[in-house]
């Protein structure tokens, strides 16, 4: 059987994509799968109906990839892939409509407002700023409702550091998530259902060298201190794998996601992050968390092909 | 009870490196380049020539040759100053600018980039200044910080180094007690500016420099690829104490790794010690196949060949400009090499602009990159070298459409905070070059 991994894509995380696409292969040919590593193109669809019981894995992020349209078309065209649908990774994908809805579910998620750029225009920014800034108070976080890998996502101090926070954000995307900044510790928590239920692995607590966990901190080995399980009390690594479990099936998610979360000092997750397409590069999270769940990423992505074949 | 945990930075090595690395890092922008090189996307990001137009079969043909006749001489170790018939042939390219020189003045190396390696590495320690064009080249500031030297840039104008400014600078830096090493210049139809030292204003820059006892690097990897009229002559032809770093990339083809400096006899003797600490011997199989190139190929007349090709991409890149782009924003004209530096409004920050570029299916190159002080941040460089005249005028079109929206974002937030802010990791990259 052959497995088609999809990786670059035309989103601002390609190279990302790429490496993460890059590892999975090499993971899946050591653990004696045949690969095809392919972009997303033209030559795509074609590919795949020459390989009848191909099973995709697709390892875009951002864009196509994670917004749930290759994933829709992979359902219409029949064709087994390993992952979330199309729906809840549309879902997922946008923070806007994601931390609402894990927050429904009994979550806790960092006070947000979503806004599209035309209602400053509409309403007067100052006003506007100011008010976030009363409601939310600082510091605070910006971000592109839709991206990934921190591009685009500022920690502003202060109220005259927020036009420039949302021009960078309005530069992926046209609506921005204003939310309050959680202070606590920084952890991502995987979650795996390779048959039997969604089950969190250990969360990793991530201590950049600079204070921020921005892309370049992400992707310079050696940039981030990363502790697995997270240097927190037993109770609470359950709560967060509680946490993201919760988040897991709130959002309709399958297989395989990602939850990022704040712990406060009192102990308590504070989720503000899911990802459908978790980073394998040589620096991303989940790849640690399936070690210290006694796995390779070669095991974890054979299973779930396995599952869906 | 306590958990047994795994504490790792991912990099068993990471208390170890040099300080020299320290800006050696993965980069948001740096990686949004990785999607520059889709199909999709109109990249007047990079410096790649379009060398679609070489004689690609009489070239095969000499190399063919090359190897069935002297094979066991042109893939074996050679000199580390570099083979005697390519360094004979140089005397000839050079003296279109009007260089004359001797061959054994000559070091050949792995492209001017690595001419510029040596000549950092064989002059500047630490701390020392080296001066710079405002903006200048990316590729030689990476090199210089990765000495630890410090880049000064020295105010231009539209004619280049503003002469009285470098005479001031020199004399504010020396007072501080630095060490300034020399002034690393691009005269001809700069990278990224695209402008050009007049003659006059070259004159003024070499006197400066003299008086000021500080040396003048002259990289002239564009000078032949003029597009109106003949070349000028080469600041090393007034000067013999130039350091003149020359290169096959544009004039021939990248891929063969060739360029060289020109060097005063001690400083040569010096850089080939440096080239064989560094690599032995710069690619022998490569300074045959140019030198046979420069022997039996009509190189002058594909010079021209290559003249006519950017200047229609140059032509079609400035008449886009002058239609498309909103009032406020300005370009430069350059009349040879590569590139447009265009100048956005005040507040215009071109690298958080970047995503939405790319968002537009258009790729370039944010200002910041092209100074080490986080100056440019309203600055983009747009080449005209890679894609075709058509690609290049819908490129331009999508940049204004770019520009517009992010005039309109700025209207709104009102005018964004200027920031220092630098792309980092090394910045020798291919996709910027």
């Amino acid at each position: 059987m052959t497995v088609i991994v999809i990786a670059g894509g035309l989103s601002h995380e390609r190279d990302v994509s790429l490496r993460s696409g890059r590892r999975v292969t090499v993971a899946l040919r050591e653990a004696g799968h045949e690969v095809i590593e392919t972009d997303v193109s033209p030559e795509l669809l074609p590919l795949l109906e020459t390989q009848p019981g191909a099973v995709v894995v697709p390892m875009l992020h951002g864009g196509l990839g994670e917004d749930g349209a290759l994933r829709d078309v992979l359902e219409i065209v029949g064709v087994p892939f390993v992952g979330s649908t199309g729906a809840a990774s549309r879902m997922t994908f946008d923070k806007s409509i994601a931390t609402p809805v894990v927050q429904a579910a009994g979550v806790r998620t960092p006070r947000q407002v979503a806004l599209p750029h035309d209602i400053f225009r509409e309403l007067g920014a100052p006003a506007i700023m100011e008010g976030l800034g009363q409601q939310l108070g600082f510091p605070l976080m910006v971000k592109p409702s839709r991206s990934g890998s921190a591009l685009g996502v500022t920690r502003i101090n202060h109220a005259d550091d927020m036009p420039q926070a949302l021009v960078e954000a309005y530069a992926y995307g046209k609506v921005a998530v204003i939310e309050e900044f959680i202070e606590g510790t920084e952890v991502s928590v995987t979650v795996l259902d390779d048959g039997d239920g969604p089950v969190a692995l250990p969360p990793v607590e991530i201590r950049p060298a600079s204070g921020i966990y921005d892309f370049e901190a992400r992707y310079t080995a050696g940039a981030t201190r990363f502790v697995t399980p997270a240097e927190l009390p037993d109770d609470v690594l359950a709560r967060a794998g509680e946490v993201a479990v919760r988040a897991h099936r709130a959002l309709g998610l399958r297989h395989l996601s990602r939850s990022d979360m704040i712990v406060t000092p009192e102990g308590e997750p504070v989720f503000f992050e899911g990802n459908v397409a978790p980073g394998m590069t040589e620096t991303s999270l989940s790849p640690l968390a399936f070690e210290a769940g006694g796995r390779s990423v070669g095991e974890v992505f054979g299973k779930l092909i396995d599952l869906v074949r | 009870m306590n958990t047994p945990r795994h504490d790792t930075r991912l990099d068993r090595f990471v208390d170890s490196y040099a300080d020299r690395t320290n800006g050696m890092r993965v980069s948001a922008v740096r990686a949004l380049f990785a999607v520059a090189n889709r199909p999709e996307i109109v990249s007047l990001a990079g410096g790649m020539p379009n060398i679609e137009d070489l004689g690609l079969d009489a070239i095969a043909e000499n190399v063919s040759r090359l190897i069935r006749d002297h094979g066991a001489r042109v893939m074996q170790y050679g000199s580390g100053q570099g083979e005697l018939p390519i360094r004979e042939a140089i005397l000839d390219v050079m003296a279109l600018e009007g260089i004359s020189a001797h061959p054994d003045d000559i070091v050949i190396t792995a492209g001017s980039q690595q001419g510029l390696d040596l000549v950092t590495r064989v002059f500047c320690n630490p701390g020392d200044v080296i001066l710079a064009e405002s903006p200048s080249y990316v590729g030689a500031i990476g090199t210089f910080l990765s000495y630890q030297t410090e880049v000064v840039h020295v105010p231009s104008d539209e004619h280049g180094i503003d002469p009285v400014a470098l005479r001031e600078t020199i004399r504010r830096l020396k007072g501080q007690g630095k060490r300034v090493k020399f002034l690393y210049t691009i005269p001809n139809f700069n990278n990224p500016s695209g402008l050009t030292q007049p003659p006059e204003r070259r004159r003024e820059v070499l006197a400066a420099c003299n008086q000021g006892g500080v040396m003048v690097v002259e990289d002239n990897p564009y000078g032949l690829l003029t597009l109106e009229g003949d070349p000028q002559p080469a600041m090393r032809a007034d000067d013999a104490d130039v350091i003149y770093l020359g290169s096959f990339s544009k004039i021939f083809a990248p891929g063969f790794r060739v360029g060289w400096v020109l060097a005063p006899h001690a400083v040569r003797e010096k850089l080939v010690l440096a080239q064989e600490s560094a690599t032995l011997c710069p690619p022998v199989f490569s300074q045959f196949a140019i030198a046979d190139y420069l022997e039996r190929y009509d190189w002058r007349g594909q010079i021209v060949t290559y003249r006519d090709m950017y200047r229609e991409r140059r032509d079609a890149m400035l008449e886009e400009l002058s239609e498309r782009m909103p009032d406020g924003v300005t370009w430069t004209r350059p009349t040879g090499g590569f590139f447009v530096w265009l100048t956005m409004p005040d507040g215009l920050d071109s690298q958080a602009m970047l995503p939405r570029g790319v968002n537009a299916r258009v790729a370039y190159v944010p200002g910041n990159a092209f100074y080490a002080d986080g100056a440019g941040s309203n600055n983009l460089r747009l080449s005209y070298c890679f894609p075709p005249a058509d690609r290049i005028r819908e490129g331009v079109r999508r940049l204004a459409s770019v520009i517009r929206s992010e005039l309109e974002v700025q209207e709104i937030f009102g005018t964004a905070t200027r920031r220092p802010s630098r792309i980092g990791g090394p910045r020798v990259n291919p996709d910027l070059a």
